[in-house]
């Protein structure tokens, strides 16, 4: 005998406050057992004895006003006075005072161009021409020397401008490299195949700076008698095959995540190898690594930094050209560090950011 | 039917043939590369003779002529080249042994932490890394140079705990003075390991006969001080140190970490333990949640449940990246040269303005990285093996 | 019957093959296939089947004998496998459709680039196709928004665009969940009426009863026994066909 009761559906209805909100969530998360407690307690206190006495010296007594008797008399509060009188010379190095709205029309246009590439609605066939156009305005303003504009060697850009010129442009140059030597790796034949390898491994194993010093000090060997290569190209072309043997094996392993089975079904189309690359393989592969193609131009922003060494004067060394020489502001030389740590900061937190964001982007398509 | 060997494979050549085409390709690259190598090669031989520069490592044996500022063992100005390169190398490799073992005990802790209950460590794991990640490591170790050498006190005023100086002059302590004891208290420490090893494997034989667990970390620690202590105390027990006292300028005797070191190690360390955290994450959010569950399911408490079944998993996708930032830890190591720490690439600067063999320092700079590079990643490579899963 | 022509389309004449140099993969293979003419290939797994078809294409290339197809033998010349690949057409296990395009583009890539059709006629020749697979209404879908069936039905259209001679199917759908194989099934049975010469390696017994001239039984890389459906599974000669069809016919 089955007795049946009739099934009655029941309406969802809210959780009860304790597994739910902001009380909860402090528990489980801070609170959860006694060991955490006391953790959280600790750590608690530590943090409201050392973030007060930072905030005092960081922000409530500190010196804003470039007046360095001032920051001399202030020993309790940080001297931001150093950034407000030396800003200019650490964002724009030895460019000229009265020329420095040039570079900041050719940064500010160089970075508008390069968050507009980060958005999705911009890949259309119009954004290369305009990356030509911008480099092209960019190169104008800065150098001078035309529609009447007093020309500025080379050897005095400096700052920001500087980093983010090096930056953007290695990083457009080491791309096509970075795709015939990754192709090239992959290849079947073996002496091609030998010799990308040889070239990422011997770059990858050694450090940055013996290749700037190999730049800096070789490159003028290298070339025929009587030519003079401006300092910028050789730190230029260093950075750049620097950075192509890493965004090699970044693309590299894009095209090994492609399966086998799309170059076969190519072929049985009747695709040749270099329409197979061009319309099949190279389009999903490089969708799949822009992350990995960010976290190499983060890499490549902070490298910049090392051109100090061979004296281009980008941020840090414009900041040591400006200081060093000044008795006055030398001892608050470290005020003006944490400012150079901040705007590189600001660059890199939010480029990784954009990274995941786009990571996060290239997995979701991946479900149906 | 037996399985022969495939035929030899006859290619006939003729331009529809792939075999054909692939080595035509090839020839022509090659063609190309030597080509390029030959056209650089003529051009450096041109301009070097122009300038007068002459080449060859015959330097190498001449007297360099300038002071280091640290080493690990004495040197002058007398000394040969090859002898101040020496020195640079063991320099290197100084800061970049120690800065590798403290980066990855610091990263490790990062890394597990961003794991843990409590919210306020997670939290505090996460300001480390994007904050250390996200600033150049040059402008860092500038950074810590430059605290290490003005917000110090002068040598006179040095921050004293018992008889340790710390100062703008560096960090002083107290060094035993070498005598036999401490010969033979090595010998203990190197027989306390072999006892270690052998302890270890009679443990693990115990444990599988009779299912009884016996101690595998306490005992085998207790056997090696135990057999160093006997080996000090053979040596006749020397307890004399060499302590650093206050001069007249800066602290005499006793051991002593230059602030130059001070800063390559602790800005080295700090940036790199950002990245290995990074990997150490990465490593344990790889393994499947099933597989703690499961460990769970059968039993295991979550200490065990963590070294049997978690980490063996998370090591294999942890080395190849832990290798990696090994590597970028070392090369990193090359810019001590900002901060005047004489590590090989200083001295190969030194000795290039000297000598003016642009080529030939640089290219020993390049092959001692790539020889360090190839050492750590044949070692790595090794023991990425004992870790693998293996599979079909 | 469909044995039409005089001269085989396809000729295996004592070919062999081997993976590395130990593994001898396929073994003295001789086999014609008539125009017109539909085999299903089976066999237990690692018997070479794949291997069998995956060679009529050059996807696989084989070291001792002779391979013709459609009068053009099969060799290192380059110009022998393009003219081979244009007359075969190819469905895969895993369908391989390209996900960065849309279905209709799948379809118009190799006669755009390949054949040199102008956009127009290729689409146009395109959507012939996708009719005829019943999935023209999804042409400007991408193949990750279809489901398992609808994408090898693609996978299959796009084959056709290239009014191949021969159509080589391997485990077409052996990827798929059971109630989307039934779809698929139709298409090559439909496919099967028009005239086209079918090799197909599959499990599908009931496929097999229903259209195919010729079943070939391989086992570690050698052809077993071939016969009619009806013969070979009511009547199987050998131990092993014996074995297998007890296998998979049982449950």
């Amino acid at each position: 005998m089955t007795s049946t009761t009739l099934f009655q559906p029941i309406a969802a209805r809210p959780a009860p406050i304790n597994t739910s909100g902001p009380v909860a969530w402090v528990k489980t998360n801070l609170l959860s057992d006694w060991k955490t407690s006391l953790s959280t307690l600790i750590i608690s206190g530590l943090l409201l004895w050392y973030i007060p006495q930072l905030l005092s010296w960081a922000v409530f007594h500190a010196t804003w006003v470039p007046n360095h008797e001032v920051c001399h008399n202030n020993h309790v509060g940080a001297c931001w006075g150093l950034i407000a009188e030396k800003y200019r010379i650490i964002i724009f190095g030895r460019y000229p005072y009265e020329e420095q709205w040039r570079p900041l029309i050719a940064t500010i246009l160089l970075t508008g161009l390069l968050v507009l590439s980060c958005v999705r609605a911009a890949w259309k066939t119009w954004l290369p021409i305009l990356w030509v156009v911008v480099f092209t305005v960019f190169f104008m303003l800065m150098y001078g020397n035309v529609l009447g504009l007093e020309k500025v060697e080379t050897n005095r850009w400096g700052g920001l401008p500087l980093t983010i010129l090096l930056s953007s442009v290695s990083l457009v140059l080491c791309f096509p490299i970075a795709l015939v030597v990754a192709l090239g790796r992959r290849s079947n034949l073996p002496a091609i195949r030998t010799f990308c390898t040889i070239y990422v491994e011997l770059i990858r194993g050694v450090p940055l700076i013996s290749v700037l010093f190999m730049a800096s000090f070789m490159f003028p060997l290298f070339m025929p008698p009587g030519t003079d290569i401006d300092v910028l190209i050789r730190v230029l072309v260093g950075i750049t095959l620097f950075a192509a043997a890493y965004m090699a094996e970044v693309i590299r392993g894009g095209l090994q995540a492609i399966p086998k089975g799309q170059v076969e079904a190519a072929a049985t189309l009747g695709l040749s190898y270099w329409q197979t690359q061009r319309k099949i393989v190279l389009p999903q592969a490089l969708a799949m690594v822009v992350p990995g193609i960010m976290n190499n131009f983060i890499s490549t922003f902070k490298d910049t930094s090392l051109v100090t060494i061979v004296s281009l004067y980008e941020l840090t060394g414009a900041l040591k050209l400006g200081v060093n020489s000044d008795a006055n502001w030398r001892p608050f030389i470290i005020e003006g560090y944490l400012f150079i740590a901040l705007i590189y900061f600001v660059f890199c937190f939010s480029m990784s950011r954009y990274s995941r964001w786009v990571e996060k982007q290239v997995n979701k398509s991946k479900l149906r | 039917m037996s399985t022969d060997k495939p035929p030899h494979k006859k290619n006939y050549w003729s331009w529809r043939s792939q075999a054909f085409r692939g080595l035509l390709y090839q020839v022509l690259a090659l063609a190309a590369i030597c080509f390029v190598v030959w056209f650089l090669a003529h051009n450096t031989l041109v301009n070097m003779r122009n300038r007068g520069i002459q080449s060859g490592f015959d330097f190498l044996t001449q007297p360099s002529g300038f002071a280091i500022g640290e080493s690990l063992y004495p040197f002058d100005s007398e000394e040969p080249y090859w002898h101040a390169f020496l020195i640079g190398i063991s320099n290197t490799l100084r800061v970049a042994i120690v800065g590798i073992i403290l980066s990855t005990m610091l990263g490790t802790l990062l890394g597990i932490g961003r794991f843990s209950r409590n919210a306020l460590v997670r939290g505090l794991c996460l300001t480390y890394v994007e904050t250390f990640r996200n600033i150049p490591v040059l402008l860092q170790l500038l950074l810590w140079y430059v605290v290490l050498t003005e917000v110090l006190p002068n040598s006179a005023d040095a921050w004293q705990v018992g008889s340790v100086f710390l100062s703008k002059g560096g960090l002083n302590f107290p060094i035993p003075v070498w005598a036999a004891g401490q010969f033979w208290a090595a010998i203990g420490v190197l027989v306390g390991v072999i006892g270690f090893w052998f302890y270890r494997r009679w443990a693990i034989r115990q444990f599988e006969a009779t299912g009884k667990p016996r101690s595998m970390f306490w005992v085998p620690v207790v056997i090696v001080i135990a057999c160093s202590l006997l080996g000090w105390a053979l040596g006749g027990a020397p307890i004399a140190l060499n302590r650093p006292i206050k001069g007249d300028f800066s602290i005499e005797n006793g051991g002593a970490l230059t602030p130059e070191f001070l800063a390559v190690l602790i800005g080295l360390t700090l940036y790199t333990a950002s990245f290995i955290a990074e990997v150490v994450r990465g490593g344990i959010a790889s393994v499947p949640r099933g597989q703690g569950e499961a460990a769970s399911a059968l039993g295991l408490n979550r200490q065990q449940e963590m070294s049997l079944v978690m980490l063996p998993q998370a090591l294999r996708v942890i080395i190849p990246p832990l290798t990696n930032q090994y590597l970028n830890l070392t090369k990193n190591s090359s810019l001590a040269v900002a901060i005047g720490y004489p590590d090989v690439v200083s001295i190969a600067n030194t000795s290039l303005n000297q000598t003016g063999r642009a080529v030939e320092c640089i290219s020993l700079v390049m092959l001692v990285y790539l020889a360090t590079s190839l050492a750590t990643t044949l070692l790595m490579g090794w023991y990425n093996k004992r870790a693998t899963i293996k599979e079909r | 019957m469909a044995e039409t022509q005089s001269s085989p389309i396809i000729t295996f004449d004592k070919v062999n093959k081997w993976y590395g140099n130990n593994f001898h993969v396929l073994r003295d293979i001789d086999l014609s296939v008539a125009k017109g003419e539909r085999i299903v290939i089976c066999g237990p797994s690692g018997s070479g089947k794949s291997t069998l078809i995956r060679c009529i294409n050059r996807l696989e290339e084989h070291q001792q004998g002779h391979l013709i197809v459609d009068g053009v033998e099969l060799t290192d010349d380059i110009k022998a496998i393009d003219q081979v690949r244009k007359e075969v057409g190819m469905v895969f296990q895993q369908f391989n459709l390209f996900p960065h395009l849309t279905v209709l583009e799948n379809l118009t890539l190799s006669p755009m680039w390949v054949g040199k059709l102008p956009k127009k006629e290729a689409e146009e020749k395109a959507m012939i196709q996708l009719k005829r697979v019943r999935i023209a209404e999804q042409a400007n879908k991408y193949p990750l928004q279809l489901s398992g069936g609808q994408q090898q039905r693609v996978a299959i259209a796009r084959a056709l665009c290239l009014k191949p001679k021969i159509m080589l199917f391997d485990e077409p759908t052996s990827a798929l969940d059971p109630e989307m194989i039934k779809e698929v099934l139709d298409v090559m049975i439909a496919m099967a009426s028009e005239g086209i010469t079918m090799l197909c390696v599959t499990h599908e017994m009931g496929f097999a009863k229903a259209v195919a001239d010729r079943v070939i039984f391989m086992d570690q890389g050698q052809i077993v026994e071939q016969n009619n459906p009806h013969d070979f599974f009511n009547n199987p000669q050998s131990e092993r066909s014996k074995d297998f069809l007890s296998k998979i016919l049982g449950h």
